[in-house]
């Protein structure tokens, strides 16, 4: 029992490392502009898309497709915001949920138009598909792999916000976006590369995705709420409370539905809503 | 106070292009007798996109979960008729009061919170129903939906035939009744109410507005809406699946009503058309590639049409004052 216990957390750790890839991203751009982007998961959904075409039409290693994915879904992101989010920072709440929502729409037509509906296959090389035994117990090797390298990102991004000019521009405009403004900081610079940053992340998440949870042309849709969780409980801006928040999604869904399974998606939408009541600013947010 | 009182009564009376277009309602049962089904989905449609247009356009509350209180109409009307209570009429008010006691429950979670937090509770909401709705399946029939719904005719005599003539007179009448009251709601000062409170919930008590009093009114009252919408969907149908409980149908409801325009209570019902009647005619279509016009529409909305198709029109024929 011990020992499937461990498992059960293992891989609930594991999957809310994905789904910290997934957000971390929309967070901090959340907290940044106010800016309510429900197309996230489409970025995601680029980057699977781009690792499946580069690993099974092209005969790409899958590592070397990984960082392909980031920049494709980073370019995407990049082009949407010029484009289009751009004019709505001042619009209302509905106006932005609509607009995304319409990209969202898109994104999952076209995915169905180029690639169908069926679920992608995807060739991870063989050093990442077996087993690792480590103190009598055995681990994915994929799910290590995907831990070691969301905790690598973590830090580096922490490195990033906490100490280079760069990220101090970033927290001062999360935190009082008009003040840093006055303060002559370039906060709609400094957001677009976050935003490209962060939909880069978003498509190295959905690429890191497609062996554990699949993708098909509904990904866009499926992750949505799992991701907005993530933002909404970790609190807005806080990659430390989306860390936190994602590892506890992860783990409370696959104990949910390994131990009580008829309950189904229930426990983690009853488990948001309780803790919106209770902190509707997230559990680490400070507004 | 005279002035006041004239100025509701004034806003309360129809006008002559309102009569133009109730009247034109009629005409499906003369100019295309085959499409009267459609007619009946189109007419349920444009009552629930009312009901949001109540919360969305009026009190400023964006919900991302209407479909909660549709489906709970729903299921309520298609468990009674499956019960032997097959009368329409009382099962439809029994539904529409249910659906509004669970509106008027999350009611006082609701209007608690704004922003973010509110998108994500009344999506949260929506999808906690949806999921309940499809475990206890010794109820509800799970996903392959509730079936052996049995209807008895309205008032004994009118049986819902093949060809939704009835549906449609059912629905086209319920929807009339539920638009006057709406009307007749806004048109007071309770609805002149909400609408400050719209603008400025924080200053709107200062001048004796209860905001969140007045919110929960709003929010009970369109959930009974909502509710008599999904009923009126499983009395003519004769079936309730899961869908009805949707994120799909929220996201759908509320695309209706911005396409149409969110805040004019005919916007709900213009959407309803427009929407519906497309989709059948690219009925055809793959559902996926129906969802990219759409997608498409709504970006164009957003960006082109801020006010929906009446706030377009608004802008080219300004009203004489």
């Amino acid at each position: 029992m011990s020992a499937s216990l461990a498992g059960v957390l293992f891989d609930g750790f594991a999957y809310g490392m994905l789904l910290f890839l997934l957000s971390v991203g929309l967070s901090v751009t959340l907290g940044m502009m106010n800016f309510v982007n429900l197309a996230h998961c489409s970025f995601a959904m680029v980057g699977g898309y781009v690792t499946v075409t580069l690993t099974n039409s092209l005969g790409w290693p899958f590592l070397a497709s990984l960082p392909i994915a980031f920049l494709a879904a980073a370019l995407v992101s990049t082009v949407l915001e010029r484009a289009l989010y751009r004019r709505l920072y001042r619009a209302t709440d509905l106006d932005q949920c609509l607009l995304t929502i319409g990209i969202v729409f898109i994104s999952v037509a076209a995915a169905a138009w180029f690639f169908g509906t069926v679920q992608q296959p995807i060739n991870t090389p063989p050093w990442l598909r077996g087993t690792v035994q480590l103190l009598g117990m055995s681990f994915g090797a994929y799910r290590l792999f995907l831990i070691v390298t969301a905790l690598a990102i973590t830090a580096v991004l922490i490195f990033c916000l906490e100490y280079t000019r760069f990220g101090a521009q970033v927290r001062a405009a999360v935190d009082n976006q008009r003040m840093a403004r006055g303060l002559g900081i370039d906060v709609d610079r400094a957001f677009a590369v976050t935003f490209a940053l962060g939909g880069g992340l978003a498509g190295l998440g959905g690429a890191l995705a497609v062996e554990i949870v699949g993708l098909d042309h509904a990904f866009a849709f499926n992750f949505l709420v799992y991701v907005l969780i993530v933002v909404a409980v970790g609190g807005l801006g806080s990659i430390g409370g989306s860390f936190v928040a994602a590892a506890l999604l992860g783990v409370s869904d696959m104990a949910g539905k390994y131990y009580i399974p008829w309950l189904g998606s229930f426990l983690i939408y009853l488990v948001m809503v309780a803790l919106l009541m209770w902190r509707p600013a997230g559990l680490f947010g400070k507004r | 106070m005279a002035s006041a009182s004239r100025y509701f009564e004034k806003q309360i009376r129809l006008r002559g292009l309102e009569i133009a277009f109730w009247l034109a309602t009629l005409l499906p049962f003369v100019v295309t007798p085959a499409y009267l089904q459609l007619a009946s989905q189109v007419a349920i449609t444009a009552l629930f996109a009312l009901s949001l247009d109540l919360i969305l356009g009026y009190a400023g509350i964006v919900s991302l979960g209407h479909a909660a209180y549709f489906g709970v109409g729903a299921y309520t009307a298609g468990l009674l008729a499956k019960h032997g209570w097959g009368e329409p009429l009382s099962g439809l008010l029994i539904s529409a009061i249910l659906a509004g006691l669970t509106g008027y429950a999350s009611s006082h979670i609701i209007v608690r919170f704004r922003h973010l937090a509110l998108i994500m509770l009344t999506l949260g909401l929506g999808l906690l129903l949806h999921e309940a709705a499809n475990s206890a399946s010794w109820l509800t029939g799970g996903a392959d939906g509730l079936q052996g719904i049995k209807m008895r005719a309205v008032f004994e005599t009118f049986r819902f035939d093949l060809y939704g003539r009835t549906a449609y007179a059912y629905s086209l009448v319920v929807l009339f009744a539920c638009f006057l009251v709406s009307r007749r709601i806004i048109h007071s000062p309770f609805g002149l109410a909400l609408r400050g409170i719209r603008e400025n919930a924080v200053r709107m008590p200062a001048i004796g507005a209860p905001s969140r009093a007045h919110l929960r009114k709003a929010y009970t009252i369109a959930a009974v809406l909502a509710g008599a919408a999904g009923a009126l969907l499983a009395q003519t149908t004769e079936t309730v699946s899961l869908d009805v409980l949707s994120f799909g149908r929220s996201a759908d409801v509320l695309v209706i009503l911005i396409l149409g325009g969110a805040g004019r209570l005919y916007g709900g019902l213009l959407g309803a058309i427009v929407y519906m009647v497309a989709r059948d005619q690219f009925a055809g279509m793959n559902p996926q590639y129906w969802y990219f016009w759409i997608g498409l529409l709504l970006v164009a909305v957003v960006m082109f049409l801020p006010n929906g198709i009446l706030g377009g029109l608004a802008r080219f024929f300004p009203r004489k004052s």
